[in-house]
């Protein structure tokens, strides 16, 4: 129980919390405060000097608020609380000083600049500097950084706040960049020249309160008050980070994160920030039949026509890709119940239990991570399979989380207490009383421990371990349609090997990471002329994540809406809809005629993914785990973080970090 | 002026056995999980070893403290008393700038810096012995103008005075330091004015040590 403390702002009298800044304290009654380097995610830094504020009886200058605690602050004479004045002339003649200073050396190429029109500078030389400049000497410049694909820099607009200097270091955990040098010659380097290694740098671009650090892909494309503004949810991984699609006309301009402090806080993967580019190429936007052995454009109706006569009387499967909305997931299964086929999403032979919610969605919430106080990671390398989700186990350690490992041993940006790479260790730890594990341990299970034929026993271990500790539990998915799928109940009882046993027809909805089996007719219905799409008989032209509104489950079993942002190019279309009027075409009703009546449909069946941004904790079910069958080794899911999806193969920014990484690893090798 | 790493580094840089011991003994000084406070301390060590501090050598501080190298890089680029170029073998000169020694001539001296050693500073004269490099104020102003060699200060220097210690240092020796004016330490140029009394040493404390080692360049004295 906190104490309150009485103080005085700007004459009025509040009670807060002594541990807050006096400018939490301020921004709590609603005093806004000017700034520049202080982050609420960052560690207080203290260098710009824009939120100086007057302290009454204090030492006779203004203060730097972002670093100054309530409880510092010293009573009046007659014990009085302390008085804090955030508008008085001291104040006044403070901010316009130091803007003054920030000016001097900033160059006036507003107009050119990518931030302008969402620059904090811009905006706070308009609120408290001044509208003349009494500089007449020359002004410095300072030499470009490479930091490689992603971020342009044009350092002589950087007022070192040191912001992107905290970010790389703290959150994402790389020692690349620092400020070196002193006074007037002082520059925001990172050391020798290199470009950044992380998955998280393109954060540092959002951060830059001017535009010293811009976007390169996103370079003199827009600017910033034409776009018009979506919000959405990404799908580059199962964590479901909340985006901000920014289109110009038709097309998606950038990507940037928007703020949930239960997922991605205010962060997001370099992969969910620079996909866009991917969104519009490679694109399959006119339906296709296979005559001949090749792929001929035909329109919808033909298209439609071949498939309702190659299906019907078939045995037919369906299967579904990474990046599939729930509707539409639930869609399909509607249309291949009607056709007496089978339907499985765990097409990369992840042992997820179909029976037994807890074994697919686990028990905790992502921001559980704040709180525990060790973290086991069981065949997972959260470090590619999501990035974000990363940074919070990196911050967990930061505040003295003990973090274990089994698996591949890999550079997490965070130190690990190695248990071992087999499932003898997994085993182990089922026995091992002395790392004390309890009911705040977070234990991470990865797919990439679950794709192995003894996936259902790795996961029944896992369960056993939660069982016997009372540990929370999450398992870290890496498809964005995986739990939605699982949610609506598209699977097969035996896996997706007797899901597709003697199927003839297949029904790909955006498939392109696992082959299919031959001699089979394949619709594939997608996005991008990915691996999918050559090998359909038929291709049906769908929608993209930004094209369609539609529910995605993440990873803890959070639904969330993800919101249209522009149109399907072409004569592709959304895939409910594609759905729907294929139904129509094979004369069965499939009970919804639009996306509002195919919605009410599926929350009507499953009440809890109409419950938006609240997570339905399941049913525990006890694991009856007994023996390994064998001691395999766990193994990585992915090989590449930069092409695990059509989108991002179908990106050329992904290609180029990927022949990066290539390059890097070719490197390592040699030496 | 902009600081950053030499252009040519070389290929390594360990500290001699010596240097280790003592640098892993000023890193005890420090509680535990606080040893990067030992960085200027052990910066300085290498510098002193070496007369600068290469990327090897800031990496290998970075090492011994389990810090990361743009830290350490930080520190070493912020304080102008660590030389991020080679220096002279024989010695560094820094010649200080700041106003009392200006006005007592000290831009000749630099100028004298600039036709025998080099015409920039922080380059090596020709023959490898020298560099050079205006400082601020290092606090001798009494005894302007002032260069600082080595371990010590040559004060009350004029240009003439000035070369012949440029060309003393380059045979081999070392010239006492001190105050070329024969003054024993800052008192008037003329004699005591007040606090008379006699001067039993012949040297202040600092030159008679100098005298006494016969050194004052070396940058580790043993």
């Amino acid at each position: 129980m906190t104490t309150y403390r009485e103080v005085m702002i700007d004459k009025k009298i509040v009670e807060v919390d002594p541990c807050l800044t006096i400018m939490q304290a301020c921004e709590q009654i609603g005093v806004e405060i000017p700034r520049f380097c202080y982050h609420e995610r960052l560690s207080i830094a203290g260098n710009c000097r824009m939120c100086l504020v007057e302290v009454v009886g204090g030492p006779p200058k203004p203060t730097a608020s972002c670093a100054m605690q309530i409880k510092d602050l010293r009573p009046g004479p007659n014990g009085e609380p302390p008085q804090i004045k955030t508008s008085s002339a001291m104040v006044r003649k403070a901010r316009e000083g130091v803007m003054e200073f920030l000016l001097i050396n900033h160059p006036l190429d507003c107009p050119i600049c990518d931030q302008g029109g969402e620059c904090d500078l811009q905006d706070q030389a308009v609120a408290y500097g001044v509208d003349f400049s009494r500089y007449r000497e020359p002004k410095r410049a300072v030499e470009d950084l490479n930091l490689g694909p992603l971020i342009e820099t044009h350092m002589t607009r950087c007022i070192s706040c040191t912001r992107c200097v905290r970010f790389t270091t703290e959150v994402a955990g790389i020692a690349q960049m620092g400020q070196t040098g002193r006074g007037e010659d002082s520059e925001i380097t990172s050391y020798l020249s290199q470009s950044l290694k992380s998955e998280l740098q393109g954060n540092i671009i959002d951060l830059c309160p001017v535009g010293a650090l811009t976007s390169k892909p996103y370079a003199f494309s827009a600017r910033s008050w034409e776009l018009q503004k979506t919000d959405s949810i990404d799908v580059m991984d199962a964590l479901g980070s909340n985006i901000r699609l920014d289109c110009k006309g038709r097309e998606i301009m950038r990507i940037l994160p928007r703020n949930n402090d239960k997922i991605n806080e205010e962060w997001i993967s370099d992969k969910t920030r620079f996909v866009f580019d991917g969104l519009r190429r490679q694109r399959v936007d006119k339906p296709y039949i296979r005559k001949d052995g090749r792929l001929v454009e035909v329109d919808w109706e033909e298209a439609l026509d071949n498939v309702s006569i190659n299906v019907s009387g078939k045995k037919i499967a369906s299967v579904i890709g990474d990046m599939t909305s729930t509707e539409s997931i639930y869609a399909l299964r509607l249309l291949t119940e009607r056709l007496s086929g089978t339907y499985e999403c765990r097409v990369d032979k992840s042992c997820l239990s179909t029976s037994d919610r807890s074994g697919y969605v686990g028990t905790a919430a992502i921001a559980d991570l704040d709180n525990c106080d060790k973290v086991v990671l069981i065949g997972s390398n959260p470090r590619l399979e999501s990035p974000v989700f990363n940074a919070r186990i990196r911050r967990a350690w930061l505040n003295g989380a003990e973090i274990y490992l089994i698996g591949q041993k890999v550079n997490l940006t965070y130190e690990y207490n190695y248990l071992g790479e087999d499932r003898s260790a997994l085993k182990a730890l089922i026995k091992n009383v002395d790392l004390d594990l309890n009911n705040n341990t977070f234990v991470v299970l990865g797919q990439g421990a679950l794709i192995d034929d003894d996936g259902e026993e790795v996961l029944a271990a896992t369960k056993k371990i939660v069982d016997t500790y009372s540990c929370k539990f999450l398992i870290l998915h890496t498809a964005a349609s995986r739990v939605g799928a699982m949610e609506v109940g598209f699977t097969h009882s035996d896996g997706i090997d007797s899901a597709l046993e003697g199927a003839e027809v297949v029904f790909n909805l955006g498939m392109d990471e696992f082959d299919l089996p031959k001699n089979c007719f394949v619709i594939y219905q997608g996005s991008h002329g990915d691996r999918g799409a050559h090998r359909a008989d038929v291709i049906l032209p769908g929608a993209c994540y930004t094209e369609e509104s539609g529910i995605f489950v993440n990873t803890e079993g959070r639904p969330q809406l993800a919101l249209r942002a522009n149109f399907p190019p072409g004569e592709s279309k959304e895939n409910w809809a594609i759905i729907r009027a294929l139904a129509g075409k094979l004369n069965l009703d499939l009970g919804y005629n639009n996306l509002q009546e195919l919605r009410t449909k599926l929350i009507n069946e499953f009440p809890h993914l109409g419950r938006l941004d609240q997570i339905k904790t399941p049913e525990w079910v006890k694991s009856k785990f007994k023996e390994f069958s064998g001691n395999q080794l766990f193994k990585p899911y992915y090989l590449n973080y930069y092409k695990t999806n059509p989108v991002a193969r179908a990106s050329l920014i992904m290609n180029d970090l990927s022949k990066n990484l290539d390059l890097e690893n070719q490197i390592i090798a040699a030496e | 002026m902009l600081r950053r790493l030499n252009k040519k580094q070389p290929a390594s840089f360990e500290f001699t056995k010596k240097n280790l011991k003592w640098a892993k003994n000023q890193i005890l000084k420090y509680p535990v999980g606080r040893q990067a406070s030992a960085v200027i301390p052990l910066l300085w060590r290498a510098q002193e070893q070496e007369g600068w501090l290469s990327q090897p050598a800031i990496e290998c501080v970075a090492e011994l403290l389990k810090m990361d190298a743009i830290r350490v890089f930080e520190v070493a680029s912020f304080y102008f008393m660590f030389q991020l170029s080679p220096v002279g073998d024989v010695a560094h000169i820094q010649v200080c700038g700041t106003t009392p020694c200006m006005l007592c001539n000290s831009e000749d001296l630099i100028k004298v810096c600039k036709e025998k050693i080099s015409p920039e500073p922080h380059c090596l004269s020709t023959d490898g012995k020298f560099s050079w490099e205006e400082v601020e104020c290092l606090g001798a102003c009494a005894n302007a103008p002032v260069a600082h060699i080595g371990k010590d200060y040559y004060e009350d220097l004029s240009t003439e005075k000035f070369k012949s210690l440029l060309d003393e240092l380059a045979s081999g020796i070392v010239p006492r330091p001190g105050s070329q004016l024969s003054r024993f330490s800052s008192e008037p140029e003329g004699g005591l004015t007040s606090l008379h009394g006699s001067i039993e040493n012949e040297f202040n404390a600092s030159v008679s040590e100098a005298v006494q080692k016969g050194d004052t360049i070396k940058r580790i004295l043993e």
